[in-house]
């Protein structure tokens, strides 16, 4: 099957339109440039019977993704689980909750394999041999995972403070990682004058209109799993403020294309830390402009991006949506982290705390209704960022290997026994 | 006070193909009107209805103009601006 859905390439502030190809701003007002495709043509060619048959995983929906032909690269990236958590309903105070599980993510346990495939499956389609990043951390290990797989070259660059998992997450597939004594954004600036000159595919400059179409995957898959419906309200980590836009754009377009039955109405609550809050910060304030962190403070490393690209376009989504935005101290992302594993089995990395907690803080705020509806996007694993929890975990007891060493540490219990 | 206006490639072509541009200017804004009047088709790329692009960040000697004055930021002989298009995302 051939995807030539797309039409071509838009300004999202001034709507001025571009053919397809590898720039991702507006010449007259340096806007981003966003891909936009023929959704009338779409209607009754893409039907919920049709998308069945195929495999579950993101390419299911390779008519809403922005290539010309077949992808190349992260063929089994999406099809993650939406798990039902009743147990972390109840601790959190809502009906029904819902956890779309990226942190199970092929093939690098981050929701940004979504956007690394598409990402790289265009680069080839532009013909580009070397591509790159600017990542705090889950990009970083996706784009080398995948440029590998692709035989592609690439370029990392990253804060020379990140976790020392997403580290080493990057260098064994082999990718150049170049560690910038800066902030994040000190490295994005660094990328964009290194893609000018360059002229490599980086995945979240030159090449980021494709790159984000990747994330509305989760959406399309959130819609299908819930049965062909959008739920009530919708959770999300944000760090550029991308991911948000994406959900909501992938259940606008499934509405448009007439698989599903009624308009979405979804509320939108963004999530970030106390330490690096722009967006929630502007959301909460009621500013148009997010008023950008200099120097992010948080344990959670993947969110602490202090001027966010989409900062502007998330806090106008999470308004005109009607839901709202909040950010959680150090302590809580942990508290958040700890509690989705024990209720839910799911270990989250820091975002995932993050999202947990902000869920929390909005339900007690009464911002989310306890009756109602909950998905919660957790975007990447825990084992990724397991320095955030040393101080919480103690250590196991530890006994030699008599029976009678172990009875007397259960002492105190009222385990049953049976002899 | 002289100061180092850096143009990044994409506005090249607006600024005569020039990677720099020298001006005589006692704030930020002051050296972004020197360079429009230079290079009148500047102003279009940077300035809508009178307020810098929403897009376009500026940078004296590698710091944001947002964490010092914004347009009133003062600048000194020697300095550097640079003008950064927000095109990277995270």
């Amino acid at each position: 099957m051939s995807s030539s859905f797309v039409k071509g390439m838009k300004c999202r502030l001034c709507g001025k339109l571009y053919p397809v190809s590898p720039v991702n701003f507006c010449q007259d007002d340096f806007g981003p440039l966003e891909i936009d495709y023929d959704y009338e043509g779409l209607k009754g060619v893409l039907t919920k019977e049709k998308l069945e048959a195929r495999t579950f995983n993101m390419w299911r929906y390779q008519e809403l993704l922005p290539l010309e032909g077949e992808p190349t690269v992260g063929l089994h990236v999406g099809g993650t689980p939406l798990i039902r958590a009743d147990r972390l309903a109840k601790e959190i105070g809502v009906k029904t909750l819902w956890i779309k599980n990226d942190a199970v993510n092929s093939p690098t346990l981050s929701f940004k394999d979504r956007v690394v495939a598409v990402a790289l499956s265009k680069a080839r389609e532009f013909g580009l041999q070397t591509v790159g990043c600017a990542s705090t951390g889950n990009l970083a290990n996706s784009v080398a995972a995948n440029a590998a797989a692709a035989g592609m070259q690439c370029y990392i660059f990253i804060p020379s403070d990140l976790e020392k998992a997403k580290v080493m997450g990057t260098t064994v597939y082999g990718a150049h990682v170049i560690k910038v004594r800066g902030t994040y954004d000190e490295v994005n600036r660094l990328c964009t004058q290194v893609a000018f000159k360059f002229g490599w595919g980086f995945v979240n400059i030159n090449l980021r209109p494709f790159y984000a179409e990747g994330s509305k995957s989760m959406g399309f898959e959130i819609a299908e799993q819930l049965g062909w419906r959008t739920p009530q309200h919708v959770v999300s980590p944000m760090a550029g403020g991308a991911l948000v836009g994406k959900i909501s754009k992938a259940f606008q377009e499934f509405y448009k294309i007439g698989l599903l039955k009624q308009e979405p109405t979804t509320k939108f609550y963004g999530a970030q830390a106390t330490g690096c809050n722009p967006i929630s910060g502007a959301v909460k304030n009621g500013w148009e402009s997010h008023r950008p962190i200099r120097k992010p403070n948080t344990i959670c490393k993947s969110l602490a991006i202090g001027d966010p690209a989409d900062g502007y376009f998330a806090a106008k989504l999470i308004r005109e949506s009607g839901g709202w935005a909040e950010d959680v101290t150090d302590d809580e992302i942990r508290e958040g982290m700890l509690l989705l594993a024990k209720t839910e089995g799911v270990f989250a990395e820091t975002a995932g705390g993050v999202t947990v907690a902000t869920a929390r803080k909005l339900v007690e705020q009464g911002r989310i209704p306890k009756n109602e509806e909950v998905v919660l996007l957790i975007t990447g694993n825990g084992l990724k960022t397991q320095d955030s929890l040393t101080t919480q975990l103690g250590e196991p007891v530890t006994i030699g290997t008599s029976l009678s060493e172990f009875e007397a540490t259960m002492e105190n219990t009222r385990e049953p026994v049976l002899a | 006070m002289t100061v180092k206006i850096q143009i990044p490639t994409p506005l090249r072509p607006h600024a005569g193909n020039l990677a720099s541009v020298e001006v005589r200017a006692n704030t930020v804004g002051e050296a972004l009107g020197e360079l429009c009047k230079l290079h009148p088709a500047m102003d279009q790329r940077l300035f809508e209805n009178g307020q810098l692009r929403r897009f376009v960040n500026i940078f004296i000697n590698d710091e944001d103009m947002r964490y010092l004055e914004n347009l009133a930021t003062p600048v000194k002989d020697g300095d550097e601006v640079a003008i950064i298009p927000a095109v990277a995302g995270g």
